[in-house]
Formats: C-alpha cells, structure tokens, sequence
C-alpha cells in the first residue's frame, strides 16, 4: 500500500513539475516585450536595461525557468507587475472565495445529482428516468454564462431574494453555486445511474433480495455503496471542469475568487499574476485527483496494489 | 428517429445558414438609433439590441462564427490528435512513453482554464481562440486513439498484415483506422457542443472575436447590462446557443447507442 501510495505520489510530482514547466514556457513564448508593457515604448534604454537586469529577464531563458522553479519552491510568485504587491498575497485573499463556491457548488451537484441517478436506474425506462435523463441533458448543454444571467435576472432582478453580485451576506453564494452545480449534477446524474444499472444486475444483489431485505434496503446497503466508487473517480476528473467553469461564474456574479483574478490580470496583462493563478487552480486539480485515486484505492479493497505499484 | 432528426435538422439549418450567410445582405453592425432595445415584434421576429442592431441578423453571423471555429477545433483536434495516438500507440517504446507524459501534462489543466489563459495571452480574434482551443482539445482523441489502436494491435489481421510485410504506415491505414472511427466519431460529436461552448465562453470573456464581430458569447455578455429592460438580448441568444450545444449533444448520444460503443475506459 505504501508502495502505491509514494509512486502515486511521484507521478503527480513528475506532472506538477510538467505544468508549471509548461505554464512558464507558454507565458515566456507571447510575443511581445513585457518591459514595453510596464514602461510603454517610449522609455529611456537605460531605464529599460536596469528593469530588465532586476526582473532577470535578461538571463537565458533556461536560467530563467530554473530561478523560477526555485523561487517557487520557496513559495514566491513574484511581484504583480500592475501593482506591485507579491502575488502569494493576492492568492492568499482569492483562494478562500474560490474554495467556497466550490464547495458549496459541489455540495449543491450532489443533492441534485443523488435522487435523479437513483431514480433514473431504479425506475429505468419510465417517466422519471426519461426526465432525470431530459435535465441531465439540458444541464450538460446550458452554458453557465448564460444560466448565470438568467439566474441573476429571475431571482435577484426580479424576485429580489439574492444580491446581483458580489459576496455580500450569506446568500450571495446562492445563484453562483446553482449556475457552477448544474452543470456537474448533470454529470454525475448520467455517472450515477449507469453505474448503478450496472450494478442492479449483479448476483449479489439477487441474493440480498431473495434473503428478504426490501428494495431500497438492498439499494442503499449493497447497490449504492459499490456504484458510488466508480462515480468518486469520476467526479475527481470532472472537478477540473468546475474549476474551469468557476472562472466564467466567478466573472458574471464578480465573484471575488481566483477565477476572477485570472480575468482581471489578462485584461491588465500581467501575466506574473496569470501564470501563478492558473498553476494555483491546476495545482489543487492535481492534488484532489491524487487524492481521489488514494481514496478509492482506500475503499476499494479489491484493487490490488502490487499489479497497480 | 425523433433523437436523430432533431439533431440532424437543427445542426443542418445552423451548418447551412453559417455557410450562406455572406451572400445574405445582411447589416449585422448598422446601428439605427431610432431602434435600439426594441423588442420583438411582427416585423422583426428577434428585436434590436442596445445599438439598434438587428438581432436577427447578429445571430446569423454569429452562428457563422460558431460553425467556423468548432468546426476547424474538432478538425484539427482529430487530425492531429488521431495522427498523434494511433502512431504512439502503434509503435509503442520510448515515442509512446514521451507521449503518454505529455498527454497526462496536458490532462494535469483544467481544460477551459487553459484555453482561457492560452486566449488570454495570444490576444483576441478568430484565430487565435481556434488555436487556444485546438491545443487543449487534441488531447482527448489522442488518448482516445491510442486506447483503441493498443487494444487492437494485437488482433489478428493485423499480426497477418505484418507478417506479409505491410509497412506500418499502411497497416495503421487501412487496417487500424478503419476500425477505431466508431469512437472517435462519437467523440467528435461531443466535441462539437464543448467547442461551440468554448467559443462563446471566450467571446463572453471579451477574449474571443472582437467587436462589432457578433459571436453569442458576447451578445450574450453585451445583453446582460440592459437585462431588466430587455431581456430578450440575453434570452434570444442563449436559447439559439443552447438548441445547437443540445442537437450537437444529442447527436452524440444517438451514434453512441447506435455504433455501440462502450463508453472508452481510461487508456493507462
């Protein structure tokens, strides 16, 4: 066990270094100077030469990579070129917000997600399976960046229970994580019922019931347990779907979080900010998907961990 | 058959209106001052905007952009991600294991992240969002196409095709492809609703197609600021985008049950 946890482990190392590799090599390929951005075109080349030589922009770029990777080791981002202020602060006041909406938005995925997929699989081919199956669809094929504005304009604009915007009082969080959930309900309804239809046929199920136990006992003792495994896995992979849709809701409910910050530093072009967002939300991905597969590998206690190590 | 029609007509009207759309004289970008925010009404089914546009006429180009870059994303994304997985896992040995790190790098981003800091970096336009969006979505047929052609490079017909000498090039061809574009087929179908939504997303974001270009991301993004006046501004082309994603999901669905593919296990 140990064993697979530390190789598990290892590979998602090997991937962190991979993306923050990747992020720093993108960033440094946009054309364009960076000193031309922060003194404009018409500085002095002395002045140009001495922001260069601070920022270390006239190392080789493998130098560069390199310092950055330690730097980053140290946990320094850097500095924001649009404000000056070290960009670990900056993640520091977003990432409560982001995690937040997260949370609750996957809280909410869940609480749709659970009845639509049992209903689903245990009434198959019935009215409630075909409408569970009807909102998943929808739910997959409305983007959030329209769901989001029309949430704003029925329950804020013309109800008026929720605020426009923001994270104002306990109910902001409402609208946002409705838009974010749906979106992974939807998802996990489809993973839940098919997982569980797969599961309805097993022979254990048959004996559980010919023992005596009611419907839903067999289903929610023996069925649920087991389809509920494949459906962790899954869920660790789709997360990375919500945090990329988090930037869009984050931006239609101004939601102050890591997805809006990454808006705000693309429109200001500070890419320092950028890149240490991006790596901060890839980062969390890696490591609830390290995560996930330790769990599973936890609860599963089929899976064999030498073929796997 | 209503799951296949549906679809079928819906994706054919939009496909079909993308390509007849410039000989249309249409005046997608003539403000009219006279006729901004007005409603829809008998003369015009869809309104005017904030500017006095045409709606009518701003979805139409607008649905000229979504064909062009989901259909060049989900092309290129086949072509390279097709060529790419099927030569990795044909050949096997140091080639698939590079491979295989690079796919689980790419894997490692949330994909809409990425394309919105790729976009983000590039700058606006046309171009540079199909670019974004073909570096994130060749991945996934990639992977696709490698799991397929592993499992199948042992079969039979192809150890005979080996054994009479067929080059690997000929062989991955005739006798590989063939057989694995059933799944990557499918995938291309949902690939189509994700794109449609990543362009818009962007467009939303301000780092699609730049104004007056339409594109319903951002007609979408311009409508939210007169919502309570006119909420049709927002609804209009939601609905339009959603209808689409809907039929090109729906499209997916149908050649799923209908090739019998089982949903594609994670290659490792």
């Amino acid at each position: 066990m140990s064993h697979f946890i530390l190789t598990r482990i290892m590979s998602a190392l090997v991937g962190l270094l991979g993306v923050v590799s990747l992020v720093f090599f993108l960033i440094h390929m946009i054309p364009g100077d960076p000193i031309d951005d922060m003194l404009g075109e018409s500085a002095l080349v002395a002045d140009r030469e001495a922001l260069r030589q601070g920022l270390g922009l006239h190392l080789p770029l493998y130098e560069q990579w390199w310092n950055y990777l330690t730097a980053l080791a140290q946990g320094d981002f850097g500095h924001s070129l649009f404000s000056g202020r070290p960009i670990t602060d900056l993640l520091l006041e977003r990432i409560p917000a982001t995690l937040h909406l997260s949370i609750i938005a996957l809280i909410v995925a869940i609480i749709i997600a659970l009845p639509l997929g049992l209903l689903a699989a245990t009434r198959q081919h019935s009215i409630f399976d075909y409408g569970s199956m009807g909102f998943a669809l929808f739910g997959i094929s409305i983007p959030n960046f329209w769901m989001g504005p029309l949430l704003i304009l029925v329950g804020a604009l013309w109800l008026g229970w929720f605020p426009v915007s923001g994270r104002e009082g306990w109910n902001a969080v409402v609208l946002p994580a409705l838009t974010l959930g749906t979106a992974m309900a939807a998802i996990l309804a489809r993973m839940i019922r098919s997982s569980l239809l797969e599961i309805l046929g097993e022979d254990f199920l048959r004996t559980a019931r010919a023992k005596g136990l009611s419907g839903i006992q067999a289903i929610f003792r023996h069925a649920l347990p087991n389809a509920l495994l494949p459906v962790l896995t899954l869920s660790g992979l789709q997360l990375g779907g919500l945090l990329g849709g988090a930037v869009i809701t984050e931006t239609v409910f101004a939601w102050p979080g890591l997805g809006l910050l990454i808006i705000e530093a693309i429109q200001q072009r500070d890419y320092p900010v950028v890149q240490a967002a991006v790596l901060c939300i890839s980062v969390t991905y890696i490591f609830v998907n390290l995560m996930t597969d330790l769990m599973y590998a936890w609860l599963d206690p089929r899976i064999n961990w030498q073929r796997h190590s | 058959m209503m799951r296949l029609w549906l679809p079928l007509c819906i994706l054919g009207i939009w496909g079909i209106i993308a390509l007849v759309s410039p000989g249309l004289r249409l005046t997608p970008n003539t403000v009219e001052l006279t006729h901004i925010l007005v409603e829809p009404g008998q003369d015009h089914w869809f309104g005017f905007d904030e500017l006095g546009r045409p709606i009518a006429d701003r979805l139409i180009t607008g649905a000229r952009t979504s064909f062009l870059v989901s259909l060049s994303v989900v092309t290129l994304g086949l072509l390279i991600g097709g060529i790419l997985g099927i030569s990795s896992g044909y050949f096997s040995g140091w080639v698939d294991q590079v491979f295989v790190r690079i796919v689980d790098i790419m894997l490692a981003f949330p994909g809409l992240l990425l394309a919105i800091a790729l976009a983000g970096a590039l700058g606006p336009g046309i171009e540079n969002v199909i670019l974004a969006l073909v570096i994130v979505g060749w991945v996934g047929y990639a992977r696709l196409a490698r799991g397929q052609v592993l499992a199948l490079k042992h079969a039979d017909h192809i150890v005979a095709a080996q054994a009479m000498g067929a080059t690997p090039w000929r062989i991955m061809w005739w006798h590989l492809l063939p057989l694995i574009t059933a799944p990557l087929i499918i995938e291309a179908s949902f690939g189509i609703a994700s794109a449609i939504i990543a362009e818009a997303g962007l467009s939303f974001l301000g780092l699609g197609v730049q104004p007056p270009q339409a594109s319903w991301g951002s007609m979408i993004r311009d409508g939210t600021r007169y919502m309570l006046v006119a909420p049709h501004l927002v609804i209009i082309p939601g609905l339009t985008l959603m209808a689409v994603v809907l039929a090109a999901n729906l499209l997916g669905d149908w050649l799923r049950d209908w090739l019998d593919v089982k949903e594609p296990k994670k290659a490792k």
